[in-house]
């Protein structure tokens, strides 16, 4: 079983997250959080390992708890 | 010529100097000149200078007469040192600049992220100097005016006729106007560039609605010298903040205000004082010059037009986020200017004046391209983007990912050109050299023994550098083991060069070809494809 890859994979990370900046712009609150749940879901389903995904959920909740992440309005 | 006096740094006029009268006003005919250059900001001092050094007469004329208004530009790359080193300007800037490489990222309280530019030993330059850019304007002047050469200030270029030959310009002094021609004209009179309104020429790019206020501040304090960036810091409800050393105990504070920042209001100190107060945590500190800006991201289509040639600023405008503006500028300079020259000399055909356009196109592209997406992170336009802007922040604490993907500004390096300037690789190469970038620096020793540094063995000549005997070449040659001494052996590294091999600069530095074994056949194809044909 792989684990939860947190390196940098990416050879150019600015152009991936100009990316995403990209698919969200003009949309609005509600048509984003649409969107990223689809791409949710569609990046899990690339991964296909429950197991990653758990961590992954693990990751994300830590930015949470540490209060370091806005309450989405 | 020009008399120049120095006044205290808070003075807002630092630099004075005045207009004279030259003969070419009391002309019938336009004089004539190898090149004319408009605009004395860093890009047309620096491509003067250099003009000068390789032969070329040049005239620069410049609407002001002083050096003054607030600092803008403070970050100074390597690559632009290296450049102004062989201007022979790098060492007052180097005496009179910060030295730094250590950046640290903050989100609310605590620091994410900390870089170090250049852990690596063995370069004459730093990563970056951190100068106000009135000094290095002032050092440049300084250089120009010890070479004589031909600075007219109150010469302001109001019109512009293209011939097949040359372009003359229209020039408007305190004693009326008078007409001017260059083989070649030199456009470097930065973003506002009258010459691109009167060419007509188009002004792409986005422009960023977030308002940022600028502000030098003097202060003692025991701060290392260190970019220190913060994203939603508790001092500042929301926005990013920017803090960086300069000389004479001066700090860079830019903050971000938001798209509705009123720009008369903010600059005032009553509103100034307070907000500074608030990031620093006491008011022991003088304002030295505040400014509120809002950025673009633009460019023109084509840096050359007829004989008129775009560099600097009037070509294209970045953020400062990256510190890419006056950096690439000067790159622009020294691409062009050896171009130019071999086309005055004969040397080589008008078509290399194209690879200019071919070459400083893509790095303006590149920085626009960083310097957007900087923005885009520091900036975020939408809750969605502040989300993941936020996500990013977050994560970096312990996901290396995101570290990476932390964006507070892309610190400008040199470009490396995809360009046909160079002749393709058929060995195998490692190291740190690549075909169009500059040559990476080394300590080496002269052929006399006396340590030197290896862009300084280059200087500005296209030379051929051998690591044993190569067949006749015409070219310059460096060999290694006679004209110079690689003995730590670092310069061999960095080029990957193994016995035999055989590296090709161009007159800017950077390397043209390489070849394991060369043929004398190879290498003057190579110095041919150098020149454009
Ligand atoms: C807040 C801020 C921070 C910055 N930080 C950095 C940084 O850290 N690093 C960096 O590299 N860059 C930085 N920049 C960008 C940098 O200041 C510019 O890129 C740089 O000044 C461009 O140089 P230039 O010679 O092309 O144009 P300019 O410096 O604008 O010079 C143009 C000259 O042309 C003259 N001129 C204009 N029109 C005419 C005319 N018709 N006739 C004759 N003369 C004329 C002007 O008087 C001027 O002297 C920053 C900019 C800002 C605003």
């Amino acid at each position: 079983m792989t684990d939860l890859q947190t390196d940098s994979r990416f050879a150019d990370p600015d152009s991936a997250y100009r990316l995403l900046i990209d698919a969200h712009r003009g949309l609005n609150d509600e048509d984003s959080a649409a969107l990223n749940s689809a791409l949710i879901l569609i990046l899990a389903n690339h991964i296909g390992d429950s197991a990653v995904l758990a961590q992954a959920i693990a990751l994300a909740k830590t930015t949470l708890t540490a209060g370091e992440c806005k309450a989405p309005v | 010529m020009a008399a120049h006096t120095e006044t205290t740094p808070d003075h807002r006029t630092l630099y004075q100097f005045g207009y004279y009268r030259t003969s070419d006003q009391d002309a019938v005919e336009p004089t004539r000149y190898p090149v004319v250059i408009v605009g004395a900001g860093p890009v047309g001092l620096a491509a003067a200078i250099d003009l000068t050094l390789r032969g070329i007469k040049v005239v620069l004329l410049d609407d002001a007469d002083r050096i003054g208004e607030g600092s803008r530009g403070i970050c100074y790359a390597k690559r632009t040192l290296e450049v102004l080193g062989r201007l022979g300007v790098a060492q007052p800037c180097l005496d009179k600049g910060v030295v730094w490489k250590v950046g640290k990222v903050f989100f609310k309280e605590a620091q994410v992220w900390q870089f170090d530019l250049l852990p690596e030993d063995g370069h004459a330059m730093p990563a970056f100097i951190n100068l106000q850019q009135y000094y290095l304007e002032h050092f440049l002047v300084e250089r120009a005016i010890d070479l004589g050469i031909d600075l007219r200030w109150r010469n302001k270029v109001v019109g512009i006729e293209q011939g097949n030959d040359g372009a003359t310009v229209q020039v408007m002094t305190p004693e009326g106007e008078y007409r001017l021609s260059g083989a070649w004209v030199i456009a470097a009179d930065g973003p506002r560039s009258t010459l691109r309104g009167l060419l007509g020429l188009e002004w792409r790019g986005e422009i960023f609605e977030d308002r940022f206020l600028i502000a030098d501040v003097k202060m003692t304090g025991d701060f290392p010298p260190e970019r220190w960036f913060w994203f939603e810091p508790p001092f500042h409800g929301g926005h990013s903040a920017l803090l960086h050393k300069q000389p004479d105990d001066v700090w860079r504070i830019d903050l971000q205000l938001g798209p509705e920042a009123d720009p008369v209001d903010e600059q005032r100190p009553e509103k100034v004082v307070p907000r500074l107060k608030q990031m620093l945590g006491h008011d022991r500190f003088e304002l030295e010059w505040v400014s509120l800006y809002s950025f673009q991201c633009r460019r023109i289509d084509r840096f050359v037009h007829g004989r008129v040639v775009f560099a600097g600023d009037s070509a294209h405008q970045v953020s400062p986020f990256g510190a890419r503006g006056a950096n690439s500028g000067i790159q622009d300079a020294e691409n062009l200017v050896w171009k130019l020259a071999m086309v005055l000399n004969g040397e080589a055909s008008e078509t290399l004046i194209e690879t200019y356009h071919a070459e400083r196109s893509q790095a303006a592209d590149e920085n626009i391209r960083h310097s957007t997406r900087s923005t885009d992170f520091i900036a975020p336009r939408s809750p969605q983007e502040v989300r993941f802007r936020d996500a990013t922040l977050a994560l970096a604490r312990s996901a290396p990912f995101a570290q990476r993907m932390i964006n507070s500004g892309r610190l400008s390096i040199a470009t490396v050109h995809d360009t046909s300037l160079s002749t393709p690789d058929v060995d195998r190469w490692n190291g740190v050299a690549q075909l169009g970038a500059p040559a990476p620096d080394a300590p080496v020793e002269d052929a006399h023994g006396k340590p030197i540094w290896f862009l300084d063995l280059l200087g500005g000549t296209e030379s051929l550098v051998a690591f044993g005997a190569v067949q006749q070449v015409k070219c310059p040659l460096l060999l290694e083991g006679r004209d110079f001494h690689d003995r730590r052996g670092l310069l061999r590294r960095r080029l990957d060069a193994s016995d035999g091999a055989a590296f090709l600069f161009r007159p800017d530095q950077h390397l043209a070809a390489r070849w394991r074994k060369p043929e004398a056949t190879d290498i003057a194809a190579a110095r041919r494809r150098l020149r454009g044909h």
